[in-house]
Parts: C-alpha cells; structure tokens; sequence
C-alpha cells in the first residue's frame, strides 16, 4: 500500500493524461501567424475543434520523462525474453541514422542524388547474402511475419509458375502464432506437424504429412525450444523431394549468425529480424525489418522494388517492366523503399561488429544460454536435455503442487529488478519459461539472476504461494485486470461531457 | 421433460423434442477462466455435428465451441454480449450460448449422459 | 569487442559449469556440412571512428533536403522535428523496451498508446484507433481485409485518387485471399465515376483524399450511397496534417480511416520506417487488426494500462487471426503522439494553415509561369502541375541547379503517357521564399 499523499513514491510519478493537463490555447511550439488570404479549401475547411490536448514544453518533457521511468528496457535491466533476441542497442546506430544524408532525404529524389543511399542498401543485402550464403535477397519486408508473408507470396508465386499450386502448408505444433497466421493470408490450409517427443520436428511425421497437396513446410531453426533442428538437411530433401519448398523461420538467426551457412541447410527463404540479430531497438514495439534472404528457386520472384547496381551506378526497380529478363515480381509489400532507417542501425552494427564479431556473438549468446541451462537445470525443470542454442526452456513442473504459476513465478522476477522471461510460449511444454540471455550480458548479470531463480523456486517449494501471488509488489502498478480490459474496452480517452451525454 | 447430453468438448446440450439447447459446461468454464466475449452463430444458421459453432474467449485464449448436434440455429443468448462473465457464473443455466432445431435426432445417441461424463472428466484429472 | 562482456576466464569458468569443452562443441547438432568453413567475404570488426568514416563517406553521397529548396510530397513531406521530440524518444526505456506485455513495468509504453490511440482517433473524427500499423500501404490492405470480413464480400475498388504504393501493396497482399481488389486508374483531374461503380458486390471504396494529385474531396455522399448498398468506405490520409485544417473523414462517413503518420512523425528518412495510423467505429472493433491498449485498474484500484483484445491477433488465433501482424511501429507511433503533444490544438491547426499558405502562395506563382497548370482547385500542401516538358527531365535539370522541385508522376504510372508531363509539388513551413523564388527561377529557364 502506498502511504504517500500524493500516491507518488519518490522517484516514481503518479502521471496524468495529457488530456487531463489541457489549457485551451497552450502550445510547445512557436509559430508566427499565417498570412492571411483566400484559402483554397473547396470549401471543406474543418468547422470542429481537434481536441488535442494543450501543454508547454516543460510540460512535455517532464510527462514523457517521468512517463518514461515506468518502463523497464535494455538499457536498464536484463531482459531474457525468449526468441525475441534483447540485446544492447548501441548508440552509434542512432547517430549515424540521424546523419543529414540518411535521415533527411527523400525517398522520391533522383537517383542521382540518393546514390549513397542506394549503396548502403546494396551493402546491407551484400552483408546479409554473404553471412547466409543465400543468393537472394528481398528487404522490404518491416518486420519478421511480413517477411514470412514475403517468403510464402514467393513460394506460392514460384509454384504457380511452374504451374502446380498447391493447398497446404505444413507448420511445427511449436511454431510461433505467426506461422500459421501468414500460411493463412497467403490462402493455404495449415496443418500441424508433430514433435518427436525431444524438442524438434518428427522427420517421420513430416514425411507422413507431406504429399502433391503441400507447397511448404515452415521450420524454425533454432526452434522454439531453443534447440537446433539437426535434421534440417534431411528434412529439406523430403520437402524438396515432395516438390514443395522449406521456409525457415530466423527469428533466432542469433544463435548461428557468422556460423552456419544458411544456405548448405537446403531452405528456399528465411526471414532476418534486424531489430532481434542486427540489434536495431525494439522501440516498445517496432519498427523492425524483415529482409527475407531467398534461394534459385525464389529469387526470380522477389517483391519490388530492389536495388541493381550498373555501369552508371545504383538504380532502384520499381516497376516488373524495368526488371532484369526472368524477374517475376509477385507485387509490391510496402509503401515507398523499405525500413530504411533499420537498414541503417543496423549496417552500423554490421561493420562495428565484423564478421568476426558476429561469430563470437553467437558463440557467447550460445555459451550464456547453456550456463543458464546448467545453472537451473538442477532446480527449475528443463523441458530437454541440452546442449541448447541461444536459448533455454524450462516448465512448470519444478512448480508441481505448490500453489505457483508460470505467471506467478514472473511476477516476482520483477520486483528482483529482471525482466521476466517469455511466459506461456511455446505451447508444446506446460507453463513455458523461456530464456534468452544474448551475447551482451555478463556473467555477473547471469549469475545474479540464476541465484535470484534458484531462490525463488526454493521459495515457492517451500510454500510461499501468498507472497508469488502478490508479486509484483514494488512497480508502478500492482497486477492488472485483463478481464476488464477486455469485456468493457475503453480504447481512448472520452471528453468529460461526450461521456456524461452517452 | 428435457434430457442432458454431453461431448468431449465440453459442451452441453439439453434436449426437448426436436429443439435443444447448447452450452459449455461448468469444468470448461473454470479451464477458460474469466470469459470476456463469445461469439455467437446467426439465427438460421446451419450446423453440422462437429461443425464450429461459437467461439468463446477469454483473455489468453479463443477457443471454439463445436455443434454437439446437426441443425438450425433458433436462438442465440444476447445477454452474453454484454454480460461474457455468466459462462463463468451460471454455465449451465444463464450461461446458455444457442438454441437449435435438430435435424437428426440419431446423432444424440453419440454422446454421454451425466453420469458418463462426470467420469470422462475425472480421467483428464 | 565493445559490445562484449565476456572476457576469456569467464568463458573458462562457465565452459567449466556447463561441463563443455569449447563454445564449438556446444553447436554439436549443427551439420558439419553447414560450418562456415569458408569465411563470408566481409570485413572484420571496426571501432567507432571508422564505422563513422565510413557511414559518413556514403552519406555525403546523397544530397539532403536541408542542403536544397525542397519541394518534394508524393506521400513523404517534410516538417520540421521540434529538438524535444528527438530527445524525448531517444530516453533508453522508450527506446529499449520490448512490447508491453508485462504491463506492470510498461506503464510508460501503454499510457503513450492509450494517448496515441486517443490523438490518431480525434485526428480522423473516428471512434477507435490501434497501436499502429507497419505504413499506410500496408495499413490500407488491411483494411480492405477488414472491410471483407464485416461485409462478407469479396469486391474491393481502390479509387485513383489513391497512393499507387497502397493501390499496388492492397493489391499483393490480397492476392490470395479469394477477394478481388480492382485499381482505377490515376485521376489527375479527380473525375472518375465512383458513384457508378459501386454496387451490393461492393466490400468497400478505398478513396483518398487530399488524393495523389491534391484534390480534396467531400466523400460524404459516397459514404451515404455506400451505406446504403451495404458496402463500407475506407478513407486513406497520406498527409496527417491536413486533418488539422480540413473536414477530418470521420465526419464525412467513413468507416475506416487508414494514414501515414510518417510527416508528423519522422524527418522524410528516404521512405521508412513510418508508421500506419488505423482508426474505425465502435461496432467494428473487434475486426480491427493490430495491438491494442486498453484502460483498467489493478489489484489496488488505481488507473492503468494493458494490452487488450489479444484473441483477435496471430500468438492467440494463429490462421483464424485478424492479421498476422506482430512488431508493428512503436517508437514512431510514440514520435507521432509525442509531436502532437507538442503541437496541442493550436500549433497543429496554426502549422496546417501554415502549410496550406505556403501552398496556395506556390500554386499562384507556379500558375504564372507558361505553360504550366495547376490541377486541382482546392488542395491542402501539395498540388499536382502539368508542364509543358516531360515532368522527369525538368526534375533532372532542377536537380542539377540543386533544386528538389517535384515528384515527375510517371516515376509511378510508367505506362500513362497523357501523365508524362505531370509533376507533383508539396509545400510545407520548411520552404521560405527565396526557396520558392529559386524554384520559380530554375523554371523559367527550364521550360
């Protein structure tokens, strides 16, 4: 219970909206006056206030910095979400796409006078060609489903040109919920391929599913055990031999960034989340970049538009009509060239990295996550046996009979100062807890937070289920009704006297 | 005189003449937790025994209500879209999703009767 | 490596630990078939200074809209990003934070939405408004899809008063859906017959307005015939701003609302990211694709926020959900809410009176030099001209007197040669007049 007067408690501000701070006429910007004259509105000039909210930029600032100090972020704790790949975000990356010529130019200019741009394009797709061995690549899908949705258009375009579209695609039961969601956008049926029991897709099962029906088979590798699919190259001939296509799924390309030759594991695409690997902010919820690298078989079929380079420079293709003979475009998936500015963070990240950089990150991202696995395996319940790749899985059965949940056990890990790791995903264990460390924690940081687990679950064994379900005890906000939020939504704020009228 | 039947899936359906009533039962209701909406079918509708019918949310999960019988949607509860909670508070009796007209009786005797299905879901425990 | 903690001991112990013998041994299931045996033909690491130089050296390679009168819309303009703004979202726990989805320690992300939510509502004149969208293209598809699923039609017509982007990624990204999007051709002169196409096969009418070649446009008798055919209208907003001086498409009858919110959000930054604003009525909520924040109260009673209506979306529903979308634009949707704090009431209406001015200023003058017409009567920043020159070669020439004059519109519609001649001009609070006066200059000459 808070005992303050004003419900702050030090650091922490009790925050209005911004709503609520209104003053009619106030404004944080200075603006001279419009020179007045005809106004060429056809008449449609708007006759309703807005209704935007009126403060000074003091106001501003101090709302969204005390705002600001209710988030966690990587900047501030260890956050071990699983598959999501939270890494620091280096600084640099934020100078350099804010420098005049990247950030200030417009994507409709003359070629000639965004050749630069086009360049660090043609850089970045060199970069991730080369670290995959893939022949292809298509960067403007803006994040990681939108690149599966590039991969699967791809796939579906490349089959119908050879004239033998098929219904099915083919998804793990691990998969992530944008698998299946993407399968379905691109017009196919989903059906569900099972696990062998050790954390990775049954081969037999895969072979029993598949047929002149299945144009796909989506795989995640590393999967979302955090396990290495040893099979992949098996599993590809049978799909190949099939006649249908592998999609892979790169969400945690981390884990063999530098590595592993993309290309000799027999895929035809593979999304790159460049703000999960490449390290571009999560910003709270994107922007991210998908850049979908593709095989032979695709590459001919890539979305517009894409960068050539040519005896008179960097030309951008935006049009089938201007494409090489061969090109088949299968559309066009975003407005304008891409994420331009995520290409940017993270060709800075490329370089400050290196290639031998990016082997020794998934080598300590690999190396972190097995401590953690051998650090808790003896009192959380490790789903499988290791050795895992950037990631480790436990369930709830270390928490069998003493009144915790998943939920529960998170819930504390935040008043410890850590941010919980993936709860409840993948749905092929019971009360998943997934843990992805990075390469850019120390081994102090891992063995602060391995000791506060093995405390926690000694706690829980030891039947403090009352003090896990009042967790988290010391953050701005006590445990939400979701329940609420979902059976009466109120999505926006609402002026006093429209809700007093409804 | 209505008679109570029950499906694998947790569903409902009690029975007079040629027109039942469906909904989920009180165990699926707990597994769920707090229900925040359902979607219903429209009056007139077609189901086919198996076929899905409804879905039913709660906050973490969707997760769908399949037709015990074959038939034709008479009726849909319309105090659910404002009130979700009554799957939670009264599944059995307020709680009621849909009302159809059946156009194959044989199919009932698919299913279980009350005593069956207390022991169907003692096994899952 | 700077951005590695571990040193070599650490390795040591923790191989120790796990009970390994090297980092290598760990990727055991790897096939040996597919090691990096060969190094990938790239650089090894470099520090800061030459990360900068190198950056530096490409970025000089481009001509920047500070460095030139710029005069360039076409779906991307440029307005000034006030100092706090690009402070304000650099503050690491914005910055680097995940998705909300422990709302207990992301009370700072979930109130900044519920605020976007509530300003991209109150912009457009509509009910409800989500986290936000990858850009307006895709936001667009999206609402086509909406449209289908509210109708149960299969018919989608995009206007040519639409962005061609949007036209061309609705038009992908439904191509497998068993609906059947249909793209008018461009309307430089707003004249299409919409009025005539529409009918009860009719999901929705994807309008723009202000359109690609500037008209605006009272959609509110579409709307109405619309409705009546049971059909939905879905109003795009390429410009943002000029809802702070134009009847906004929530008061005309639109049902969904789609924009870019890039120019007041995000200096032009050659095209993305930008952020897709998505706003519709009440009773569609649940068809709404996209996050979502809501308002509840926790364990103690107090206000808070938390993401909400999850089941619509693809980790719940999976091939049943609304979208597939999961990371969408979070820190540009926060830029975009942050500069319409700044701005409040006043500054954005003042700023779109400010633009429209400049405009109207440009259109006049432009409007005396022969052989050159402006073709819409009424417009909010950007017009589109016709010259008596191909449009492409007389934005070369100006670009080489160092003058970003206009868009040439067959850099979009290759194919139209009655468009050769077309050029698209914006004007916003950044040009002054001795940008408009080198512009006009530039033309004399040229054409």
């Amino acid at each position: 219970m808070v005992d303050t007067i004003t419900g702050n408690q030090a650091l922490q501000i009790e925050q209005p909206l911004i709503f609520e701070q209104d003053e009619p006429g106030r404004t944080a910007v200075d603006l001279p006056a419009p020179t007045i004259q005809e106004d060429r509105l056809g008449g449609l000039r708007r006759k309703t206030k807005v209704g935007l909210a009126g403060l000074s930029e003091p106001q501003v600032v101090r709302h969204y910095t005390r705002l600001s100090q209710k988030n966690y972020g990587i900047d501030s704790v260890f956050y071990p979400l699983g598959s999501c790949t939270m890494k620091h975000n280096p600084r640099l990356n934020e100078k350099m796409a804010r420098l005049p010529g990247f950030g200030d130019i417009h994507p409709f200019q003359p070629e000639s006078t965004v050749q630069g741009a086009l360049e660090l394009m043609d850089t970045l797709a060199h970069w991730l060609k080369e670290l995959t061995g893939m022949p292809a690549v298509a960067l403007s899908p803006a994040a990681g489903a939108h690149g599966e949705l590039c991969g699967l258009m791809a796939i579906r375009a490349a089959l119908e040109a050879r004239g033998d579209a098929r219904k099915v695609v083919l998804v793990p039961e691990s998969a992530h919920g944008t698998n299946p969601a993407t399968a379905a956008a691109c017009g196919y049926e989903v059906e569900s391929i099972p696990g062998d029991g050790n954390g990775r897709v049954s081969l037999a099962g895969l072979k029993d599913k598949l047929g002149p029906h299945v144009a796909a088979f989506m795989v995640t590798n590393p999967n979302t055990c955090g396990l290495f699919e040893g099979e992949i190259i098996e599993i590809s001939k049978a799909v190949h031999d099939a006649g249908a296509l592998v999609y892979m799924d790169g969400a945690n390309y981390n884990a063999i960034m530098g590595r592993v030759k993309v290309a000799e594991l027999g895929i035809d695409a593979m999304h790159i989340n460049l703000h999960k690997t490449f390290s571009t902010p999560h910003g709270g919820g994107g922007p991210g970049a998908g850049p979908t690298v593709l095989s032979d078989a695709l590459a001919p079929f890539a979305p517009l538009p894409f960068v050539v380079h040519g005896p008179d420079g960097f030309r951008m293709i935006e049009h089938a009509r201007d494409a090489a003979e061969g090109q088949q475009p299968f559309g066009r998936m975003k407005g304008f060239h891409g994420q331009f500015g995520v290409f940017v963070r993270a060709l800075s990240y490329m370089m400050s990295m290196g290639k031998d950089g990016l082997a020794k990150a998934s080598g300590d991202a690999v190396l972190n996550a097995n401590y953690l696995q051998a650090r808790l395996k003896g009192s959380l319940s490790a789903s499988y046996e290791g050795p895992v790749m950037h990631e480790a899985l436990f369930d709830d059965r270390f928490l069998k009979d003493t009144g915790v949940s998943t939920l529960d056990f998170a819930k504390a890990m935040i008043d410890e100062g850590f941010h919980p790791m993936t709860m409840y995903f993948p749905l092929v264990v019971h009360g998943a807890l997934l843990m992805e460390p990075t390469e850019t924690e120390s081994k102090q940081t891992l063995d602060a937070f391995c000791d506060t687990l093995l405390a926690l679950a000694a706690k829980a064994k030891a039947g403090n289920a009352d003090w896990f379900k009042a967790a988290p005890r010391h953050t701005p906000r006590g445990r939400l009704d979701e329940a609420q939020a979902a059976r009466k939504p109120v999505l926006r704020w609402t002026p006093p006297a429209q809700v007093a009228a409804e | 005189m209505s008679t109570m039947y029950y499906t694998e899936d947790h569903e409902w359906l009690s029975v007079e003449g040629k027109t039942a009533i469906v909904g989920i039962t009180d165990y699926a209701q707990q597994q769920l937790g707090d229900v925040v909406f359902v979607e219903l079918p429209d009056e007139g509708k077609e189901l086919a025994q198996g076929g899905e019918a409804a879905v039913v949310e709660s906050v973490k999960a969707a997760s769908e209500v399949y037709a015990p019988v074959s038939g034709t949607v008479t009726a849909v509860n319309a105090d659910l879209e404002g009130t979700p909670a009554l799957v939670n508070e009264d599944a059995t009796g307020a709680g009621w999703f849909f009302a159809l007209t059946l156009s194959d009786p044989s199919e009932l005797d698919n299913l279980m009767d009350a005593a069956a299905y207390e022991a169907f879901v003692a096994g899952l425990e | 490596m700077r951005y590695l903690p571990l040193t070599d001991d650490d390795r040591r112990a923790m191989l120790e630990t796990i009970g390994a013998d090297s980092v290598d041994a760990l990727f055991r299931d790897v096939p040996r078939a597919a090691w990096n045996t060969a190094a990938p033909n790239l650089p090894d690491h470099l520090g800061e200074i030459e990360v900068e130089r190198a950056l530096s050296v490409m970025a000089r390679k481009n001509l920047d809209c500070g460095a030139a009168p710029c005069f360039l819309g076409a779906g991307a303009y440029r307005h000034h990003t006030p100092a706090a703004l690009d402070y304000l979202i650099q503050r690491g726990e914005f910055l680097t934070a995940y998705t909300p989805y422990q709302p207990e320690v992301s009370q700072g992300t979930l109130q900044t939405l519920f605020e976007f939510q509530t300003q991209v509502a109150l912009i457009t004149g509509m009910d409800v408004a989500n986290a936000s969208m990858y850009d307006a293209a895709t936001a667009c598809a999206e609402a086509g899809a909406m449209a289908a699923r509210i109708t149960k039609r299969k018919r989608i017509l995009v206007s040519g008063s639409v962005h061609p982007h949007y036209a061309s990624v609705t038009a992908t990204q439904l191509q497998h859906t068993g609906l059947d999007v249909e793209v008018l051709p461009p309307d430089p002169l707003a004249m299409e017959d919409l009025l005539g196409r529409v009918d009860e096969d009719l999901a929705c009418l994807i309008v723009q307005t202000p359109g690609f070649f500037g008209h605006l446009r009272d959609v509110s008798k579409l709307a109405d015939a619309l409705h009546e055919l049971g059909a939905l209208l879905v109003v795009a907003v390429a410009e943002p701003l000029s809802l702070g001086l134009i009847t906004p498409p929530g008061e005309m009858g639109a049902d969904i609302v789609v924009a870019e919110g890039q120019s007041m959000a995000t200096p032009p930054s050659f095209g993305g990211p930008g952020v897709g604003l998505f706003a519709t009525r009440s009773k569609y909520l649940r068809q709404m694709p996209g996050r979502l924040c809501g308002e509840t109260v926790d364990v103690e009673g107090r206000r808070g926020y938390v993401l909400t209506l999850s089941t619509r979306e693809q980790h719940i529903r999976r091939e049943k959900a609304t979208s597939n979308i999961c990371t969408n634009s979070g820190l540009i949707a926060l830029a975009f809410s942050i500069h319409m704090t700044l701005l409040g009431e006043a500054g954005f209406t003042r700023l779109a009176e400010i633009n429209h001015a400049r405009a109207v200023d440009l259109a006049g003058r432009l409007g005396q030099l022969e052989g050159v017409k402006v073709l819409p009567a009424a417009f909010f920043n950007e017009f589109a001209v016709t010259l008596p020159k191909p449009a492409a070669e007389v934005v070369e020439a100006l670009a080489a007197r160092g003058i970003l004059g206009g868009v040439p519109v067959s850099r979009f519609h290759p194919t139209y040669p009655e468009l050769a001649e077309v050029m698209l001009v914006a004007a916003t609070e950044m040009n002054t007049d001795a940008d408009v006066d080198a512009l006009v200059a530039a033309l004399k000459e040229i054409l």
